[in-house]
C-alpha cells in the first residue's frame, strides 16, 4: 500500500482529496471488490463507472483493441458501454464504500437519454447514495452515442450546456462535465459547460479510433462474431491530445478558471506533473490500471512527492499551470533563436541512424565518414543544420545529440512583428 | 586398455539419455517471442557494420527489420539471396568475430544483437513451413558447368549457376553431400541433420545433379571434364591433414580430429563411439576445440588441450576457449608432444616446454609427461593437391584471379584457395562469386 505524502493532500472542485489521482470512470471502478482494493492500494479516489437508468445495458464479447510498438502496448480502444449492473446495486455498493473509506473520493458518473426527467431522477439517486460529486459522461464514441446518448450529446455545445444545466438545477454537490475529444474545437464545449453551471470539467473521454485491422478476418479489432467497429482509444498514446486540450482551456481567457480533472494517458507521476504545470487540479487514470493493476499508483504518488520536495513546491499549487505563460501560439514565437545540433562524438555509436534521417529527409546536414581503419564518423555541417532537431530524438544513446543554443546577433522577432507577414504592411 | 565412455561423475558409462542430452543444441533456437524480442535491440543501423563484416555481406538490419515486421518469409529472402546456406551459417559462423563483433551496441558496452540466432530462426522457420523453393531460375543458357567437390562452396556455386539459368553436375567424392556441413562441423552445431535438410532445400531449384561416390582423380579427371562442361569449378576443401612427425604416431589410440569428429557425425548412436578416458588433443583451432569438447561430451573423464604457444595465438575465438573451459577442458599451453609413448597402445604423451626467445619458437629442457589413452591431431588441414597436378598452387592453395585457377575455365573457391579465412560462410561467398564470375564468362561478357 501506497504511502501517502502531505504536500499531494488537494482540493478539487471544492472536493478534498488525500492526493490528486483519482481512477477514471471505467472498468477499474465498476464495483465494490474493485473500487476497494484501488482504495487499498492508495488511490485518492475514483469516479465510479458510468451508471445509467435500468434497465442496464448488455456489454459484447470481446471488447478491447490493441495498438502496440513492439511489445509495449501504447494506446487500447474499447467498444465497452456503461455500466452493465443494475442501477440499485451500484447505488447500494457506493454506501458501503463511502462508509468503510470515509476518507476517499467517490464520484457518481451518469449518463440518460436526451430528457430533462431522466438525468434529473438518475442525478439525484447517485447523489442520495452519498457521492462527493456527479460527473457527467458526455464522451463516449461508441454504442452509447448511436443511442442519442455519450458523444451525441457532447459533441453538441447547446446539449452540454442544458444537461450541465438539468444536473446542478437539482443537486448541491459538485458537478464534473465530461468532454469528448471528439470535436473540432474543445473550447466550445469547455465554455458550453461552464455556461451551464459545471464545477468542473473532466477531459479527455476516449478518442474515436480503430486500432487495428484483422488481416485473416478481414474486420476490424476488437472483433464480434467477424465485425468490428470503432470504438475509443486511451492510453499513453492520447496523452498529447490532452495535454493540449486541457492547455487550451487554461490560455482560454473565458475558461481559464475552469477547474479540471485531466484525463487521457497519464502513466506515470510525470505525466501527471506536465498536466498540473499546464493547469490541471486533479488526475484521473483509467489503461495504465487496467494494464499494470492498482499498484502504480505507489510511484504515481512517490514521484510526484519526491520531484517537488526536489524543486521547492509544497504542495501542487505552487507549480499547478506554471507552463501556461510559456504556452503560446505559434506567431508568438522567436523566429531568429537558432540552434545546432552537436553530436559528442564520444558517446556516439556510430550507428547512422542521425545521418541517414537528416540526409534524405531533413536538411543534409550530417556528414558521413569512414577512416581507413574503419571508424564511422557523424559531423554536423553548422551552416546546413536548420536546428530541427530530428537527429536528437532519433539517436538511440541519451545525450549524444544536443541543440546548443548559437548567437547570431539577430534580435528577437515573432511573426506578428516580422516584415514577411502580410498584415504589417 | 578399455576405451568405454565414462560418467565424469560416476566413473560408469553414461545412459544413451544423457548422451542424447550432451549432443543436443548448443545454442537453443529462438521461438518467435523471443525473435521478436531480439529483434527490436537492433537499431537499425545506416549502411550497418554488420554488413561488412558478414562475408557474403548479407543485409542484416533489413532481415532483422523483417522479422519485426511479422515479415519472417521476407528475412530469409533477404539472407538467403546473399547466402544460400544462411541456415548452417547461422549455427556456425563465429559471429563473435564477425557481424556481433562490431554491433553497433558493443561500443555502449551492451550484449550485441543475437544476429545469428536471428538468421536461424528466419531460415529455419522459412525451409521447414514451404515446399515450394524462393528462388527462380533464369532463362537457360544451353551451358553446363561440372563442380567437383559438394561442400557449401561447390553447393552455393551450384546453386547460384543454376539460378542464373544454367545446368550443374557436382562430382562429389564421398557418399553424402555437404562436405564439412555433414562430416565436419560439430554435431551439438548442427542437429536435427541440417545438412541434409539444407541440401534438399537448395537442389530444389532445379538444375543441379549430384554424382556421389566420385573422385578426381580416381574416377574422372580434370581434362574430361574440362572437355565434357562448358567450365569447371572445383571446391575440394582441404583434404590432407598435418602429421606430428613422431615415432610410433601410428600406434593405436592416434587419430586425425577430423576423423574423429566425422565418427561421430556420422554414428546416429553416439554410445557405440570408441572414447578414452584420458584424451590429449595437439591443436588450437576451432577444430582441436571441436573435437575436445565433442570428447568430453561423448563421457571422456580428462581431456587436455595442448598447445605450443600461448592462449592469445590460439586462432580458436574467445568463445570457443571460453566454450572449451567451460566444458572442463584443460587447456595447456607452452607445451608440444616431443614422444609418444606407447606399446600398441598409446599410454602417454611425453611434451616438452616451450618458450619464445626473440620472437621464435625454443623448445627447452622441460619436459611434461600426460596419460593419454587417445591422441587427437588437430593441428591443421591443408590442400590435397595431388590430382590438381595441372593447376598453379602456392602455399598449398590453387591459385585464382577473380576465382579463375591458372587454366582459363576452370575456377576454384572455398579452403582450397586463399580468400578469407577458411570459414563456412567465406566458402559460400566464393561459391556464390565464383558463379557469378563462370556465368558471366559463359555469356561472354568477361
Ligand atoms: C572440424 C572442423 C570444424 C569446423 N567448424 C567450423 C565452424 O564451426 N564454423 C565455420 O565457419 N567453419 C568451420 N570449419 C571450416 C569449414 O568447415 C570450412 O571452411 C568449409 O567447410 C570449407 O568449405 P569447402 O566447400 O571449401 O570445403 P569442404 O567443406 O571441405 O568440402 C569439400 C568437398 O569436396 C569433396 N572432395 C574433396 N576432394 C575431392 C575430389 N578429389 N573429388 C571429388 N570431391 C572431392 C569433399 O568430400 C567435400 O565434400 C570447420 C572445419 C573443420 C575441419
Ligand atoms: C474499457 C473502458 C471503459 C470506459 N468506460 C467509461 C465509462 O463508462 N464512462 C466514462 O466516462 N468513461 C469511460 N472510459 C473512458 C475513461 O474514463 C478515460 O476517460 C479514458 O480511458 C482516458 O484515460 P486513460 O488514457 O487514462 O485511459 C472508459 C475507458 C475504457 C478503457
Ligand atoms: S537538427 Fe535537423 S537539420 Fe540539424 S543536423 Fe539534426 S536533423 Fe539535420
Amino acid at each position: 500500500m501506497a504511502i501517502q505524502k502531505d504536500n499531494l493532500k488537494c482540493t478539487i472542485a471544492g472536493i478534498e482529496s488525500i492526493n490528486p489521482f483519482w481512477l477514471a470512470s471505467a472498468p477499474p471502478t465498476d464495483k465494490y471488490t474493485n473500487v476497494v482494493r484501488a482504495f487499498e492500494a492508495g488511490w485518492g479516489g475514483v469516479v465510479w463507472k458510468t451508471l445509467g437508468e435500468d434497465p442496464a445495458v448488455v456489454n459484447v464479447s470481446s471488447r478491447y483493441g490493441i495498438h502496440k510498438n513492439r511489445n509495449h502496448i501504447v494506446g487500447m480502444n474499447n467498444i465497452e458501454l456503461i455500466s452493465d449492473r443494475p442501477l440499485q446495486t451500484n447505488l447500494d455498493e457506493i454506501i458501503r464504500v463511502r462508509k468503510e473509506w470515509p476518507d476517499r473520493v467517490i464520484i457518481g458518473s451518469m449518463m440518460a437519454v436526451i430528457e430533462e426527467r431522466a438525468w434529473k431522477e438518475l442525478a439525484v439517486k447517485i447523489a442520495d447514495s452519498g457521492v462527493h460529486g456527479i460527473e457527467l459522461n458526455l464522451g463516449c464514441p461508441h454504442g452509447m452515442c448511436e443511442r442519442g446518448m455519450g458523444s451525441a450529446i457532447g459533441q453538441v455545445p447547446e446539449m452540454v450546456e442544458k444537461v450541465t444545466r438539468w444536473v446542478k438545477d437539482v443537486v448541491d454537490i459538485p458537478v464534473f462535465t465530461k468532454l469528448t475529444p471528439n470535436i473540432t474545437n474543445i473550447l466550445w464545449s469547455a465554455e458550453a459547460a461552464m455556461k451551464g453551471g459545471c464545477d468542473a470539467v473532466a477531459l479527455i473521454n476516449t478518442v474515436n479510433s480503430i486500432t487495428s485491422v484483422d488481416l485473416d478476418l478481414m474486420a476490424p479489432t476488437p472483433t464480434v462474431d467477424g465485425k468490428g467497429t470503432h470504438g475509443g482509444y486511451c492510453g499513453t498514446a492520447v496523452k498529447p491530445i490532452a495535454l493540449n486540450m486541457v492547455a487550451e482551456i487554461k490560455r482560454n481567457t473565458d475558461t481559464k478558471d475552469l477547474k479540471i480533472s485531466a484525463i487521457g494517458g497519464i502513466e506515470t507521476w510525470k505525466d501527471a506533473a506536465e498536466f498540473i504545470a499546464l493547469g490541471a487540479h486533479g488526475l484521473q487514470v483509467c489503461t495504465a490500471a487496467m494494464l499494470y493493476g492498482f499498484r502504480i499508483v505507489d510511484d504515481m504518488i512517490a514521484g510526484l512527492s519526491n520531484w517537488m520536495e526536489e524543486k521547492g513546491y509544497q504542495s501542487i499549487e505552487d507549480f499547478r499551470g506554471m507552463a501556461i505563460p510559456n504556452t503560446v501560439d505559434w506567431n508568438a514565437l522567436n523566429m531568429n533563436f537558432d540552434t545546432k545540433a552537436k553530436i559528442d562524438q564520444d558517446s556516439c555509436i556510430e550507428c547512422g541512424r542521425c545521418h541517414i534521417a537528416c540526409e534524405d529527409t531533413s536538411h543534409q546536414a550530417i556528414e558521413f565518414n569512414v577512416a581507413d581503419d574503419g571508424k564511422r564518423t557523424f559531423t554536423v555541417i553548422d551552416d546546413e543544420c536548420v536546428g530541427c532537431n530530428l537527429c536528437m530524438h532519433i539517436c538511440p544513446v541519451p545525450d549524444c545529440i544536443e541543440m546548443v543554443e548559437v548567437d547570431n546577433g539577430l534580435e528577437y522577432m515573432n511573426w506578428s512583428n516580422n516584415p514577411l507577414n502580410p498584415l504589417n504592411n | 586398455m578399455a576405451l568405454e565412455p565414462c560418467n565424469p561423475v560416476t566413473g560408469r558409462p553414461l545412459t544413451t539419455n544423457q548422451l542424447k542430452q550432451n549432443f543436443t543444441d548448443l545454442h537453443k533456437p529462438l521461438n518467435f517471442q523471443q525473435a521478436l524480442e531480439e529483434s527490436d535491440r537492433c537499431l537499425y543501423c545506416y549502411d550497418a557494420p554488420c554488413i561488412q563484416a558478414c562475408p557474403t555481406s548479407i543485409d542484416i538490419p533489413t532481415f532483422i527489420h523483417q522479422i519485426r515486421s511479422d515479415n519472417t518469409s521476407g528475412a530469409a529472402l533477404t539472407i538467403l539471396s546473399e547466402n544460400i546456406m544462411g541456415g548452417t551459417c547461422a549455427r556456425v559462423c563465429p559471429t563473435e568475430v564477425l557481424c556481433e563483433q562490431v554491433c553497433v551496441l558493443n561500443v555502449s558496452h551492451q550484449q550485441p544483437v543475437e544476429i545469428g540466432l536471428l538468421q536461424r530462426h528466419a531460415v529455419d522457420t522459412l525451409i521447414s513451413n514451404t515446399n515450394k523453393h524462393p528462388f527462380k531460375r533464369a532463362d537457360s543458357t544451353g551451358k553446363t558447368v561440372a563442380v567437383i567437390g559438394a561442400g557449401p562452396a561447390g553447393l552455393s556455386c551450384a546453386h547460384r549457376l543454376a539460378m542464373l539459368g544454367n545446368d550443374v553436375v557436382v562430382y562429389e567424392a564421398k557418399e553424402k553431400s555437404g562436405g564439412l556441413n555433414e562430416y565436419g562441423l560439430a554435431e551439438y552445431k548442427m542437429v536435427d541433420n541440417f545438412a541434409q535438410k539444407e541440401i534438399d532445400f537448395l537442389l530444389q531449384i532445379g538444375g543441379i545433379s549430384i554424382k556421389n561416390n566420385q573422385k578426381l582423380g580416381v574416377s574422372i579427371s580434370l581434362s574430361t571434364l574440362q572437355e565434357k562442361y562448358d567450365a569447371v569449378f572445383i571446391g575440394v576443401g582441404l583434404g590432407t591433414t598435418y602429421r606430428l612427425g613422431l615415432d610410433k604416431e601410428e600406434s593405436q589410440g592416434i587419430s586425425d580430429a577430423v576423423d574423429f569428429i566425422e565418427t561421430i557425425r556420422q554414428t546416429k548412436d553416439k554410445s557405440q563411439i570408441q572414447v578414452g578416458n584420458d584424451v590429449v588433443v595437439i591443436g588450437a583451432g576451432n577444430t582441436a576445440i571441436d573435437a575436445a569438447v565433442q570428447a568430453k561430451k561423448l563421457g571422456t573423464e580428462n581431456v587436455t588441450l595442448v598447445y605450443r604457444r600461448g592462449e592469445q595465438h590460439m586462432s580458436a575465438t574467445d568463445y570457443e576457449i571460453e566454450l572449451a573451459r567451460k566444458n572442463g577442458i584443460v587447456i595447456k599451453t607452452w607445451l608440444t608432444p616431443s614422444k609418444i609413448i606407447a606399446d600398441e597402445h598409446i599410454a602417454q604423451i611425453e611434451c616438452t616446454k616451450t618458450e619464445l626467445i626473440n620472437d621464435k619458437l625454443t623448445e627447452t629442457v622441460f619436459k611434461e609427461t600426460i596419460k593419454c589413452d587417445m591422441l587427437l591431431k588437430a593441428i591443421g588441414q591443408t590442400l590435397n593437391d595431388s590430382d590438381l597436378v595441372d593447376l598453379e598452387i602456392e602455399k598449398s592453395k590453387i591459385v585464382v584471379d577473380n576465382y579463375q585457377t591458372s587454366i582459363q575455365g576452370v575456377y576454384a573457391g572455398g579452403d582450397a584457395i586463399k580468400s578469407g579465412e577458411d570459414l563456412t560462410v567465406q566458402a559460400v561467398e566464393d561459391g556464390k562469386q565464383a558463379a557469378i564470375a563462370i556465368d558471366k564468362h559463359l555469356r561472354g561478357e568477361l
